[in-house]
C-alpha cells in the first residue's frame, strides 16, 4: 500500500528534508585530497545533531553510521573507515538521511574529489541529469515506471548502464516504504502518481556493465566489473503544482543538485 | 539509502514458510461454510479454523467431534489452520 501524505506531513518531512540538504552541502564542501571518509561521517553527525535532526541510517538494519560514503567503484552503501583517505581524482557519494518528529527524508549526491578526468564528470553529469529528468515526470497522471523509465533512457542513451538491485522507495514515517521505484522498466507501467506520495529518486550509474556485488562487510556495493559508479537521489512530493523536492530549500531552482 | 531489492525478496520468502506458526490439538465443534470450523482448543479457547490447502486437496473429510492439529498464527490468535486429522 503506498501512502499518501498530507499537506501538514509533507512540511514535516521537508524539514528532515532541510536538515539533509544543509548536512549534504557542508559535507560536500568538506570532501577534498587527504580527508578520510570517517572525518565526513563525524561532520555529518556534528551537523545533523546541531540542526536536531536523527540520522535515520545508524541502526537502520544494523548499519553502523550516519553516512553512507561510496567512493569510485563503490556503487552505494559505503562505510566510513578511518583508513580511506579520499584522493585527487576520485569521486566519493555522500548519501544521508534525518528524521523529524516521525518523518523521514533521504538524499545523496557524488561529488568529485579534486580534479576529475572529463570522462568522470561525464558519468556525474549524465547521472545527475537522469535525475532531473525524473523528477520531471513527477506529475498527477504519470505511472510510477515512467519515472524509472525517464532514468533508464538517459542513462543508456549515453552509454552508461543503471544497477537493478537496489532501487529508490517511498519514503515517510519509514524509511523505506511502498512502492519500489526501479531505475529501468518499460513506461506506463504501475500506479499512477497521487497527490501526497512521496518517493525517494535514486538513479545509481555504472560506468560499465550494471552487475553489482555486495562486499563481506554486507554492505558495500561495489560494481562487479571495476567500473566507476555515481548515485544522485532526492526525496520528491507528488503535489497539483507538479514534484516539489523535499530535501532542498523552496527558493532552490534548476537542477536536481 | 537505496532499497536492496534482493535481500528484501529473501526476507519475505523466508516468513512466507508458515514457520511461525504455533500448533495445538483441539476438538472440531461444527462445520461452517467454505470449509471453516469452530474449534476447541486443549485450553477451552474457540477458533475458527479453516482447512490447509494440502488438506482440501487430499479430500481429508472432517467432521465435528474430530481431533484435529491446528496451527494458529501468533498475529492472530482467533484464527487458524487444520493441518492434521488424528483418526
Amino acid at each position: 500500500m503506498i501512502i499518501c501524505k498530507a499537506p501538514a506531513e509533507l512540511e514535516k518531512m521537508h524539514r528532515a528534508g532541510l536538515i539533509v540538504w544543509e548536512v549534504l552541502s557542508k559535507v560536500r564542501d568538506a570532501v577534498k585530497p587527504g580527508v578520510s571518509t570517517m572525518d565526513l561521517e563525524k561532520l555529518a553527525e556534528g551537523l545533523s545533531a546541531a540542526r536536531g535532526g536523527r540520522p535515520a541510517f545508524k541502526g537502520y538494519r544494523g548499519y553502523p553510521c550516519v553516512l553512507c560514503t561510496s567512493v569510485n567503484q563503490e556503487v552505494v552503501h559505503g562505510i566510513p573507515s578511518e583508513k580511506r583517505r579520499l584522493k585527487a581524482g576520485e569521486i566519493i557519494s555522500l548519501d544521508f538521511g534525518a528524521e523529524v518528529d516521525g518523518y523521514f527524508a533521504d538524499a545523496a549526491v557524488t561529488v568529485p574529489v579534486g580534479e576529475i578526468g572529463s570522462e568522470l564528470e561525464k558519468l556525474l553529469r549524465v547521472t545527475r541529469e537522469s535525475l532531473d529528468r525524473a523528477i520531471e515526470k513527477v506529475k498527477l497522471g504519470n505511472r510510477l515506471s515512467d519515472i524509472s523509465h525517464a532514468v533508464q533512457g538517459w542513462v543508456e542513451h549515453n552509454g552508461y548502464s543503471v544497477v537493478r538491485e537496489f532501487v529508490g522507495h517511498g519514503i515517510g514515517t519509514r524509511m523505506h516504504e511502498e512502492p519500489n521505484l526501479p531505475n529501468y522498466g518499460e513506461p506506463g507501467r504501475g500506479p499512477r502518481l497521487q497527490e501526497g506520495m512521496v518517493l525517494a529518486i535514486e538513479p545509481m550509474v555504472n560506468a560499465g556493465q550494471p552487475a553489482v556485488r555486495v562486499l563481506d562487510d554486507e554492505w558495500t556495493a561495489v560494481t562487479a566489473d571495476g567500473s566507476y559508479s555515481a548515485h544522485f537521489e532526492h526525496t520528491v512530493a507528488v503535489t497539483a503544482n507538479g514534484p516539489w523536492i523535499l530535501t532542498r530549500p523552496k527558493q532552490v531552482n534548476g537542477p536536481s543538485w | 539509502m537505496a532499497r536492496h531489492e534482493v535481500r528484501e525478496k529473501k526476507k519475505k520468502d523466508e516468513s512466507n514458510q508458515k514457520e511461525d506458526a504455533i500448533e495445538v490439538m483441539a476438538t472440531v465443534l461444527e462445520p461452517l461454510p467454505n470449509a471453516m470450523f469452530r474449534v476447541e482448543l486443549e485450553n477451552k479457547h474457540q477458533v475458527l479454523a479453516h482447512i490447509s490447502g494440502k488438506m482440501r486437496k487430499n479430500f481429508i473429510r472432517i467432521l465435528a467431534g474430530d481431533k484435529v492439529a491446528v496451527e494458529l498464527s501468533p498475529y492472530d490468535l482467533t484464527r487458524g489452520r487444520i493441518v492434521y486429522r488424528y483418526k
